[in-house]
């Protein structure tokens, strides 16, 4: 089994860290696994994305061109990867921030009003969480609590007590997965 | 072995060496390896250790090369604009037999070129590319994990040998983050290096390092000297990694990141039916010759896969001395191949539909 995901967005968005806590929860699971940014001339405000592979065996190719599963931050991360998703992948897109429909059929595809969230539970910088948290219900690619256990070992010291917002901003993600998913 | 950590390969190459005694280590910034100086510049003072940020490439090559001749584990590291500076010291050290580990996470050239990953040092690395007939052990990791193995090995070799040894990866694998285990304990027992220049107390007759030799009959003995030398690591050091080889009709030959892409493409081969392997060079120089050329019996073609223009070709057309076609496939500036193009390759040469 192996699963690849594409976490796209502006800099700033955290997609980044949304693929390294992926790749970390699925380490602590006892998978293989590879995190690769783009790294680039890039900028603040800038485009970025991290490709992640989790695996059960031995990885080969940690590039990938049809990933299982895209996270869509902004709409120019959607124009650049909606194309590439497996049929019959997952495709989550940050619906605060991207007002066009997906044009694949087939797919599945998952809005996540992740920014608006995010704001609603008072930290627009928690939108990340909301959208990693609606990933790990459609995926199944680490647990939930796996993925809170990896928040806290990787908060510092002095970031602790933002722990109950992310998990709450994990858990509202969540529900915006249909339960047929 | 300590607990598995995510690390970037830049950054889980200066813990490895750290581990394996490595104290000094001079550098001048440059992406796509710049997170090697930067772990470094925290971690060496924890240990006791230095970084110094020199004013140029050049001038960290000569700090290497000043403190290799002083007996220390010593490193520095760039990535293909700045190895290109470097070269001048490489031949130096080589030609005064000097241990150190020089390390190039290449990126697209020529020239200043892009920031992205490139296998284009090739031939820098394993021919030449300073002056002189000198060899660098050259090695090329396709893992993070392979990045630390390979950073222990690198400084082994260098002291066993004294020799450069040059850890050749690229701007994929330097900002790739994988799981990696580092050994327990830090090296303590360092061979000795009775020839280096660490004060003289009478005790012993002067050392001197030099590459300075202007009797030419003192000059041809030193080479022979070397050559012998080189000799005797390419027997002993040659390394390299059979995948599926055994019954492969399609070889494919590849190092580094593209090895790992070659291995996705191989797999996709055979589950349609197609027999192919991968054949992997651990150690650019010495090269496998023997290995590779051994396949040349049971494969009926050879599809050498890289990030240039082709640049081992050459060696795989060596080992495989004309029995068997050799084939390149490419991407060049920074592109990566994909594993679907590189499967690609392989169904036209096992279906027959290649230009010769």
């Amino acid at each position: 089994m192996q699963q690849e995901f594409i976490f796209a967005g502006f800099g700033g968005q955290g997609v980044l860290l949304m693929g390294q806590l992926i790749a970390y929860a699925a380490l602590y699971e006892g998978k293989k696994v590879s995190w690769i940014p783009s790294y680039g001339p890039e900028m603040r405000g800038g485009t970025a994305n991290c490709t992640v592979v989790v695996s059960d065996r031995e990885i080969g190719s940690p590039v990938v061109t049809r990933p299982s599963c895209v996270v869509a931050m902004n709409l120019p991360s959607l124009d650049k990867f909606e194309d590439k998703v497996k049929p019959g992948g997952v495709l989550v897109i940050n619906s605060s921030m991207i007002n066009r429909e997906p044009r694949r059929t087939d797919i599945t595809v998952i809005k996540v009003p992740a920014t608006a969230t995010a704001t609603e539970l008072g930290n627009q910088r928690v939108a990340n969480m909301v959208a990693l948290g609606a990933v790990v219900e459609a995926t199944r690619v680490v647990s939930v609590e796996g993925l809170v256990e990896t928040l806290r070992k990787k908060l510092p010291a002095h970031h602790q007590d933002l722990l109950p917002l992310n998990q709450k901003a994990i858990e509202v993600g969540r529900s915006f997965v249909p339960s047929t998913v | 072995m300590s607990e598995k950590l995510l690390m970037k390969g830049n950054e889980a190459l200066g813990e490895a060496a750290v581990r394996a005694g490595c104290r000094l280590y001079f550098a001048y910034p440059i992406t796509p390896q710049s997170e090697l100086p930067e772990y470094l510049s925290r971690r060496m003072p924890e240990v006791g250790g230095v970084f110094l940020q020199a004013e140029s490439e050049i001038a960290a090559i000569n700090m290497v090369y000043g403190a290799s001749g002083a007996g220390a584990r010593v490193m520095t590291s760039s990535s293909s604009p700045g190895i290109s500076l470097k070269q001048e010291g490489l031949s130096y050290i080589a030609g005064a037999e000097l241990p150190c580990v020089i390390v190039n996470m290449a990126r697209g050239g020529p020239g200043l070129g892009s920031i992205q990953p490139s296998q284009s040092d090739y031939l820098q690395a394993t021919k030449g590319g300073g002056h002189g007939d000198y060899r660098l052990i050259v090695l090329a990791p396709a893992s993070v994990q392979e990045i630390v193995d390979l950073t222990t090995l690198a400084f082994d070799l260098a002291d066993k040998y004294r020799n450069p040894v040059m850890i050749m990866g690229d701007g994929l694998l330097g900002q790739m983050m994988e799981p990696v285990t580092f050994p327990d304990e830090v090296k303590k027992d360092l061979p000795p290096k009775p020839w280096a220049t660490t004060g003289w107390k009478k005790d012993r007759p002067k050392n001197i390092i030099n590459s300075l030799e202007l009797q030419p009959e003192r000059l041809e003995e030193h080479n022979r000297h070397l050559q012998e030398k080189y000799a005797r690591i390419a027997r002993e050091e040659t390394r390299w990694e059979e995948y599926l080889t055994q019954d492969a009709e399609v070889v494919v030959v590849a190092y580094g990141t593209v090895a790992r892409i070659a291995r996705s493409a191989v797999e996709a081969a055979r589950e349609k039916g197609i027999k192919a392997g991968l054949f992997r060079p651990i150690t650019l120089w010495p090269y496998p010759y023997d290995a590779l050329g051994r396949l040349a019996e049971t494969a009926k073609n050879f599809l050498t896969v890289e990030m240039n223009c082709g640049q081992m070709v050459e060696d795989v057309r060596l080992a495989v001395n004309g029995q068997r076609p050799v084939y390149f496939y490419g991407r060049s500036g920074g592109m990566v191949p994909t594993p679907e193009e590189v499967s690609a390759e392989i169904e036209k040469l096992a279906y027959g539909r290649c230009e010769a």
